[in-house]
């Protein structure tokens, strides 16, 4: 089968390997239909994240048709649509029996601290993912659904991470009505987390980025106020004017390991990778909020330390909530919000890219080019 | 403000706002939320029939965080740890808890080691790497490379020029060492000469 590999640092190129095949009786196999590359894969491919190895298969959202099943798999059989969710779950650890799918204790034996992700280095596990024509999809009776039958595909693949992930985002930030939330990152997952936040009744959302063309994003498909810290001096500062010097009640970092708008931490995280990540967005999120406030951190970061403000944090009576997004149990919910309009996923899609050319679709959304803001790969023809 | 009691007034009233939001407030309650409350105890709940999974069979020695108390019951068999980076990898995991700076820096060492390998390895099989085709450079031409940066104040626009250096100091770093160590041991035995 034709499949994506990582061959190094900003390197990857499409060759032939085996198609997978069912190693666990739980196992299905799935002929991938449509993935995506996510902002979070940026992070293997400029090498941040430790343990990735060359010649792993990136990609944790994918959707697909299932080519065969284990013999244990009950609820699958050859031929369905489904749409997977990038957590890996056994569906039946002490976290998982409790709905933390994203922390599932029985899929990664590489680390204890996060659980298993398609595609995303052996700290992770060391699956391989869905930017590839077939993929080996374990515990096929708990992570897979079918794509129902009104679902747009793009809809759907978007609902196996960035749809999820945004919405669990503003979810984490604990939102009441009336309350100013600030949004930093203007990608998918940040867009996503902006209109979400209305959905649970802010009352004022604030979206940051540097990008004018995501910040346009922002305004159009969030409805959102915006702000572009590269026109500030100190946007902490700016922040902190617009709200009235309280700052806001809820703030969520949706840009993770890879952030801009600091030299040091981005030289010192992202380029150099002495620390798991370039936290400037959270501890500008640290800086901006008021006393009290809630912080929802859903970006990726790496295990390395990073620098961050807890001291500011702790004395300011801050609650940080976060994890990786138990995406399955958030799909019923988000199900009903697409299908009646409150979230658009597709409208985020600005590239459709041949699994052939994907070393010029992680390029383009790397560096951002043609106003690059979620490419989908095709890896077979419609 | 802050110095008051009251909290500053928003631009736009919950009636405004519902008004103009497709949507806004239909979450409003945390009780519909789908991760609210966060933990539930109901171990069927994502259709798991066992209180825990049959094993997959361990044909290979699988590494795995000291943390563990055993290799989990399911795992991948990708990219198992080969060469001298495999020698690394597999040290890290071995000696090192996920607690330890030693585990992470050993694992991000034993990833550059990798890439020296398996670039290295590539010129002797039928498909040498081809930085090239593989950075997928090629976008800048056909994807407005310069119309896409310039005058558009980007922030990373600051720090693009530090990318070459990045992908290609390992190299140059990699490749002097292997020139200077070969002169040396030239000169060594041009001596013993």
């Amino acid at each position: 089968m034709r499949a994506m590999v990582y061959r190094g640092p900003y390197r990857v190129r499409v060759e032939e390997k085996d198609v997978p095949r069912i190693e666990h009786p739980n196992d299905a196999i799935v002929r991938v239909t449509l993935a995506a590359i996510c902002g979070s894969d940026l992070h293997l491919y400029h090498g941040l994240m430790p343990d990735t190895r060359v010649g792993t298969t990136f990609g944790h959202e994918f959707i697909g048709v299932v080519e065969s099943v284990g013999s244990s798999v009950q609820s699958l059989v050859p031929g369905d649509r489904v749409m997977v969710p990038f957590n890996i779950s056994c569906g039946s650890c002490f976290y998982c029996a409790r709905g933390m799918l994203s922390n599932c204790h029985n899929v990664n034996p590489n680390a204890t601290a996060v659980g298993g992700i398609y595609g995303y280095s052996h700290t992770a596990g060391g699956y391989d993912g869905g930017q590839a024509e077939y993929v080996r999809v374990p515990f096929a009776d708990v992570g897979p659904t079918l794509i129902p039958e009104w679902m747009h595909d793009e809809d759907a693949v978007l609902l196996t991470d960035a749809t999820a992930t945004g919405y669990f985002g503003a979810q984490l930030g604990e939102i009441r009505e009336g309350d100013v939330v600030v949004v930093f990152g203007a990608g998918p997952v940040g867009l996503v987390a902006a209109r979400s936040a209305w959905l649970m009744g802010a009352g004022r959302v604030i979206v940051v980025d540097h990008l004018d063309y995501r910040l346009e994003k922002a305004r159009t498909f969030a409805q959102t106020e915006t702000v572009n810290f590269a026109e500030h001096d100190d946007v902490v500062v700016h922040l902190k004017r617009i709200t009235d010097h309280l700052g806001a009640d809820v703030a969520i970092d949706s840009v993770g390991a890879e952030a801009d708008g600091n030299f040091r931490q981005h030289v010192t995280g992202a380029k150099l990778k002495l620390q798991g990540g370039s936290a400037v967005a959270l501890n500008w999120a640290i800086d901006s909020v008021r006393k009290g406030a809630t912080i929802s951190v859903m970006g990726a970061y790496g295990p390395i330390p990073n620098s961050v403000k807890f001291g500011d944090a702790v004395n300011k009576g801050l609650t940080l909530r976060m994890n990786q997004c138990p995406v399955k149990r958030q799909w019923p919910r988000l199900f009903e919000h697409v299908r009646n309009g409150h979230l658009t996923p597709r409208d985020l899609v600005t590239h459709r890219i041949p699994l052939e050319h994907i070393a010029e679709g992680y390029h383009i959304f790397s560096s951002k080019l043609d106003d690059c803001l979620k490419p989908l790969i095709v890896p077979t023809p419609a | 403000m802050a110095y008051r009691p009251q909290k500053p007034p928003l631009p736009e009233t919950s009636e405004q706002l519902r008004a103009r939001i497709p949507g806004w407030g239909v979450d409003l309650d945390p009780a519909g939320r789908p991760s609210v409350p966060q933990e539930v105890f109901d171990p069927g709940a994502y259709g798991a029939r066992w209180e825990f999974p049959e094993r997959q069979p361990e044909l290979h020695p699988r590494e795995r965080s000291i943390e563990h108390a055993f290799l989990t019951p399911v795992f991948s068999t990708a990219c198992p740890p080969k060469g001298l980076s495999g020698v690394v990898r597999r040290y890290a995991y071995r000696r090192f808890s996920e607690g330890r700076a030693a585990h992470w820096l050993l694992l991000v060492a034993a990833d550059r080691i990798d890439t020296l390998e398996s670039t290295a390895a590539s010129y002797a099989s039928k498909r040498p790497d081809n930085p090239f085709t593989e950075t997928g450079v090629r976008a800048e031409f056909s994807h407005h490379g310069i119309r896409s940066r310039v005058g558009r104040g980007r922030a990373d626009v600051k720090h693009t020029w530090m990318d070459p250096l990045v992908v290609a100091g390992p190299w140059v770093a990699a490749g002097t060492g292997i020139a200077v160590g070969a002169s040396a041991a030239l000169r060594r035995l041009n001596r013993a000469r």
